[in-house]
């Protein structure tokens, strides 16, 4: 059976439409993908660069060293406690918003007030930390002033504590945004129809409402993953530089254009990633809660 | 991707790089521009753009600003990190013109050609620069060679030769800029006693208080200093330490972070001025402009000189392979500008020197020159370039004159063979 020419016409428009897309996601992300791998085979020579001849050495270098291995275990750890507070917070701010406020302008209005800190850049939000944690910061002249410790607080700053709550300050909204829209969605007869066959209210969220949030979850989580895991900013700048992660030990192989190796620690980094990634996407099948 | 990678088609550029110059040299030649240099103020120097690419600490708008105005044609600064010069000029050179590289950055830059060599006799105030550069002498003396002391990189062959040569020729791989000799920063009112030696960095009576610069090339020489004057190593050459000098440096770096002594580490100069001024570390390696900065904030700060010596360090400006014609000329306008003193006087002001002693003295007041260069008390206030006062009368420069200083310089900022081993090695102190 031959395609009738109407059919084999709806088919080019499918590829015409798909066309633009598949362009802009080979130019931009598979090819550039493609030669990081690439070049992360190739050899590197001081002072002088890349050599392309095949080889395994950055690979065998970085799984051997330990400092990889210490800095994958500071940026998991980094993920796994940033995850749950911001899962923790975003999960009742939304609960807040969409449960007890009854007004839906109100709820709307106080959603805004989550983002106006983003309204300032990352950078700004980030410092202004500072101030506020530093040894002559708020904290410490207060509790000084209040006679509660007698010697400034030195972990505040400049320590795994600071490096968590500039994360939390900085991810939070990207947990709260998913899991709101999820939970807006729930039909709110559900939870009356659980609260009449018995269910007590603790019983409600754990039943139905965290069920039914689970895409806005996951979405959540992977948001706060890549965001950590590929981040070196944060956390050199609020470790005072005494903490690094995944990212920075690839930055600082590009300051002596130890190109193939940064190449192979992003490849590594983009493994542990997608693995990560497709770990929240079997738990819980987005696709299929999007189009519901 | 040819052999040289990183400069991927290097010979291809470089070949149209010229035949365009030699097409432009030609319609400039036509049009009667080339009359010999210096006196070359055709029409069309005017629509000359430089574009100056350096480091922060010397990569300044204000000396743009100057130089347009003093020459005639546009001079644009364009601001990167040692990595990210580096990168450019190996990677985009023609997005350079003149390259503002610290000395060590050569030994990366003039192997891949990216730069030609300035031909000597076109500056004409060559014979006034100094002898630290140019002689590999000061004050009449040798000056260290431990590191790379600049006059070790200062000549080359010839134009386009991609080795520098062993002694003094006519050609220089740059003209000399600005320098300075580093040491430790401290916050008098805070410290609680004299710091004289570079052990104080690791002195256990200032555990929490103290930083050092997270910059591994630099970083491991203010360790080397700090150890070495501690007593715990001796170094053959700290400019070109071995691996096994280096494992054990860092392992006692490490051991020094994993018990608290370091308050943070900093990478730019920003984050060291605010470590300072707030309170958080009393002592830190540094930047003299940096402590010109606390200063400016009203707090008091001093650049320790401490008895086992300087590290010293200095820039040059380069020019990039591509530069032809009347753009060579301008190039060479602006390299001869540099040095006839009103940068002199500028960068004096945030703590630095210029190569031209001479003019730079003479761009300064007697009360600035007898502070800065002389070793005298100050007048009356002494203040930064940007107007804020950092010295009241009577204060005397810390670590004293220019000659004091610079016959007092220990060791140079490096690019030591072991360089990649070390950056493995200050990975595990980051991670540590």
């Amino acid at each position: 059976m031959t395609p009738t020419p109407s059919t084999s016409k709806a088919s080019l428009t499918t590829y015409l439409q798909v066309a633009p897309l598949t362009l802009v996601l080979i130019l931009f992300f598979a090819i550039p993908v493609a030669l990081v791998v690439v070049v992360s085979f190739f050899r590197y020579q001081m002072l002088v660069g890349i050599v392309p001849d095949f080889t395994l050495k950055n690979y065998i270098d970085l799984f051997s060293n330990p400092t990889t291995w210490t800095l994958y275990l500071s940026t998991l750890k980094f993920t796994l406690i940033v995850l749950v507070i911001t899962f923790v917070l975003g999960f009742w701010i939304a609960y807040f918003l969409v449960f007890h406020v009854r007004n839906l302008i109100t709820a709307i209005g106080l959603f805004l007030v989550c983002t106006v800190p983003f309204w300032t850049s990352n950078i700004i939000r980030m410092i202004s930390w500072r101030p506020v944690l530093g040894t002559e910061g708020l904290i410490n002249s207060a509790l000084l002033k209040l006679g509660v410790i007698d010697q400034p607080l030195q972990w505040l700053l400049y320590s795994d504590f600071s490096v968590v709550v500039a994360y939390v300050h900085l991810f939070t909204l990207f947990m709260i945004v998913p899991i709101f829209n999820s939970m807006a969605r729930i039909d709110k007869s559900l939870l009356e129809a659980a609260v009449d066959a018995g269910a007590t209210r603790w019983g409600v969220v754990w039943n139905v409402v965290l069920p039914l949030c689970k895409t806005g979850i996951a979405l959540g989580a992977l948001f706060v993953v890549t965001l950590v895991m590929g981040d070196f900013f944060v956390v050199t700048v609020m470790s005072g530089g005494l903490s690094g992660s995944a990212t920075s030990g690839i930055f600082n192989d590009l300051q002596f254009l130890n190109y193939p190796r940064a190449a192979a620690n992003a490849v590594i980094l983009l493994i542990v990633v997608l693995l990560i990634a497709s770990a929240i996407f079997r738990l819980v099948d987005v696709r299929k809660e999007l189009v519901r | 991707m040819k052999k040289t990678g990183g400069i991927p088609n290097k010979s291809i550029s470089r070949r149209s790089v010229l035949k365009g110059g030699a097409a432009l040299a030609g319609a400039a030649a036509g049009s009667g521009v080339i009359t010999g240099f210096p006196t070359v103020w055709a029409q069309n120097i005017k629509d000359v753009t430089l574009v100056h690419t350096g480091m922060s600490y010397s990569t300044i708008i204000d000396i743009a600003k100057q130089a347009s105005q003093d020459l005639g044609f546009k001079v644009e600064m364009s601001v990167v990190d040692h990595p990210g010069l580096l990168n450019r000029m190996v990677n985009d050179p023609k997005s350079i013109d003149i390259a503002d590289m610290e000395i060590w950055q050569t030994k990366v830059a003039v192997p891949q050609g990216v730069t030609q060599a300035v031909e000597i006799d076109k500056i004409k105030n060559w014979a006034q620069l100094t002898p630290l550069y140019t002689e590999g002498t000061f004050a009449g003396k040798p000056v260290s060679l431990q590191g790379d002391a600049p006059f070790k990189f200062m000549y080359r062959d010839a134009v386009d030769a991609t080795t520098f040569a062993s002694g003094k020729t006519g050609f220089a791989t740059f003209v000399p800029s600005v320098y300075n000799a580093d040491t430790l920063g401290i916050r008098p009112d805070l410290v609680g006693r004299d710091v004289t030696t570079w052990a104080d960095l690791f002195s256990p009576d200032f555990k929490g208080k103290a930083a050092i610069q997270n910059i591994p090339t630099n970083g491991i020489m203010d360790a080397m200093m700090a150890m070495e004057a501690a007593g715990e190593m001796k170094y053959g050459d700290k400019g070109n330490p071995t691996q096994e000098e280096l494992t054990k440096t860092i392992a006692r770096l490490i051991e020094l972070k994993k018990a608290g002594h370091f308050r943070a580490l900093w990478s730019t100069f920003d984050e060291s001025v605010n470590l300072m001024a707030a309170g958080e570390v009393v002592i830190q390696s540094m930047w003299s402009p940096a402590v010109t900065a606390v200063k400016g904030q009203g707090i008091k700060c001093v650049y320790q000189a401490l008895k086992e010596g300087y590290r010293g360090w200095g820039n040059g400006l380069a020019m990039m392979a591509h530069l032809d014609g009347v753009k060579k000329d301008a190039a060479l306008e602006y390299l001869n500008w540099y040095n006839s003193g009103w940068v002199g006087g500028f960068i004096a002001k945030q703590g630095y020197y210029s190569a031209n002693v001479e003019t730079a003295k003479a761009a300064l007041t007697e009360n600035e020159r007898g502070f800065f260069y002389e070793g005298k008390a100050a007048t009356a206030d002494i203040t930064s370039p940007t107007g804020e006062k950092t010295n009241a009368a009577g204060e005397v420069r810390d670590g004293g004159s220019y000659e004091e200083r610079f016959s007092q310089v220990a060791v140079w900022n490096n690019l030591m063979d072991q360089a990649e081993f070390l950056y493995a090695k200050w990975n595990e102190f980051n991670a540590a």
